[in-house]
């Protein structure tokens, strides 16, 4: 059981064996994961503190609010309400993988270097220890990361794993055009030996 | 009590992800390069073992079919996905493990935050222009292969039992887990 806790990473049926434990958990307790809509629900939150149009209550709408803007009013003003809501289930879901995340780090043997933890060693190899340039490389990627998500209405949580445990046909059609393009990119990117 | 539930569920799912080595960048590039199948070989059963049990607790009544959430096919679903796999390349983050990353201090994962923070915005502006081009062309509304019991959503394998389609799909996936090479020893970047 210690070593379960402490070890740095868990061999891939433990890994896989846990992985469908946790979504089979939250579907039967709440409702499929998803990620990448709480990315538009904060970025809203910080559109709203500059402006006070852009969220507005309105008894008119399903949800109760409205906003100008096309997205954050779609579907009855879903998002609009969240972003005046922001204490419910999907967001605070969010903060609480980042603690998990943080807890799991903290429990395992310090083993990886500080450099580790700006560039993978896959990087460094093919592009060398500018910090700069993993930086500049690591924000176009969230960019495109994020934009291609809301385009598809969901991520790996909400498409790949929550859509395909679901044998719903759109995640079968994401992780498709996921993986059609990011592993000839990937062997390309990171042509090399190691 | 959703709350609750939500920080209970969020720290549990945010623990896995880094335990799996999900969080790691490293492990990310080297799945997509097809150089280490451990994420590769941990998805495919988590996927498959999950479908299987969701099918089953659905069929006996444990889990309610109206927790279920199935998402529209649009020609967006593959096209984004594109898009997502080439920053996913690139990057080595998805949304959730950049922000579990960031939890366990890594540093790139910040910008990858703020990036996304921005892609996302971009979008959101960009929508209102979008909903009415071919990207929101309808692929099959809300469908799925096996019957979830929710009239919500359609069933393209409705004249078969839920449990064969999920169960068959479950196994298969957990066999190609099983046969998929492991990792060698050499590959992690955190062999203590």
């Amino acid at each position: 059981m210690k070593n379960f806790i402490y070890q740095s990473q868990w061999g891939w049926l433990l890994s896989g064996v846990s992985l469908g434990i946790v979504f089979i958990l939250t579907v039967a307790l709440v409702k499929p994961i998803g990620v990448s809509t709480q990315f538009v629900i904060l970025d809203g939150m910080v559109w709203d503190f500059f402006s006070d149009q852009i969220v507005v209550e309105d008894n008119t709408a399903k949800s109760g609010y409205s906003s100008p803007n096309a997205y954050l009013n779609k579907s009855g003003g879903k998002y609009a309400k969240n972003v005046a809501n922001p204490i419910n289930y999907s967001f605070i879901f969010v903060f609480a993988m980042i603690a998990g995340g943080f807890i799991a780090s903290r429990l395992q043997p310090a083993g990886e270097s500080k450099d580790n933890l700006i560039a993978p060693l896959v990087w460094t190899d093919r592009f060398g220890d500018s910090q700069a340039k993993r930086y500049l490389a690591v924000f176009v990627g969230g960019f495109l990361v994020l934009f291609g998500s809301r385009l598809a209405g969901g991520c790996t949580s909400g498409h790949m794993m929550s859509g395909m445990m679901q044998t719903s046909l759109s995640g079968y059609l994401f992780t498709l055009g996921t993986f059609a393009v990011a592993v000839p990119v990937a062997i390309l990117m990171y042509k090399g030996e190691k | 009590m959703n709350i609750i539930l939500s920080i209970v569920l969020g720290l549990l799912f945010g623990f896995v992800l880094q335990k799996i080595g999900a969080a790691n960048p490293q492990n990310i590039i080297n799945m997509l390069r097809l150089k280490d199948f451990h994420l590769m070989k941990t998805i495919f059963f988590g996927i498959g073992i999950s479908s299987m049990f969701l099918f089953v607790l659905l069929n006996i009544g444990i889990i309610d079919s109206a927790n279920l959430s199935v998402k529209t096919s649009y020609t967006g679903v593959i096209i984004g996905g594109i898009i997502f796999g080439l920053g996913w390349a690139i990057a080595g983050f998805c949304p959730g493990t950049g922000i579990v990353a960031a939890g366990a201090g890594r540093k790139d994962a910040l910008l990858f935050i703020l990036g996304g923070l921005l892609g996302a915005f971009v979008f959101t502006l960009l929508y209102g222009l979008l909903k009415a081009t071919f990207l929101f062309g309808n692929l099959g509304g809300k469908a799925t292969l096996a019957a979830t019991g929710n009239a919500k959503f359609t069933t393209l394998f409705a004249s078969m039992p839920e449990i064969v389609i999920a169960g068959g799909i479950g196994i298969v996936f957990m066999i190609i887990a099983w046969i998929l090479p492991g990792t060698q020893k050499n590959q992690h970047s955190i062999v203590k």
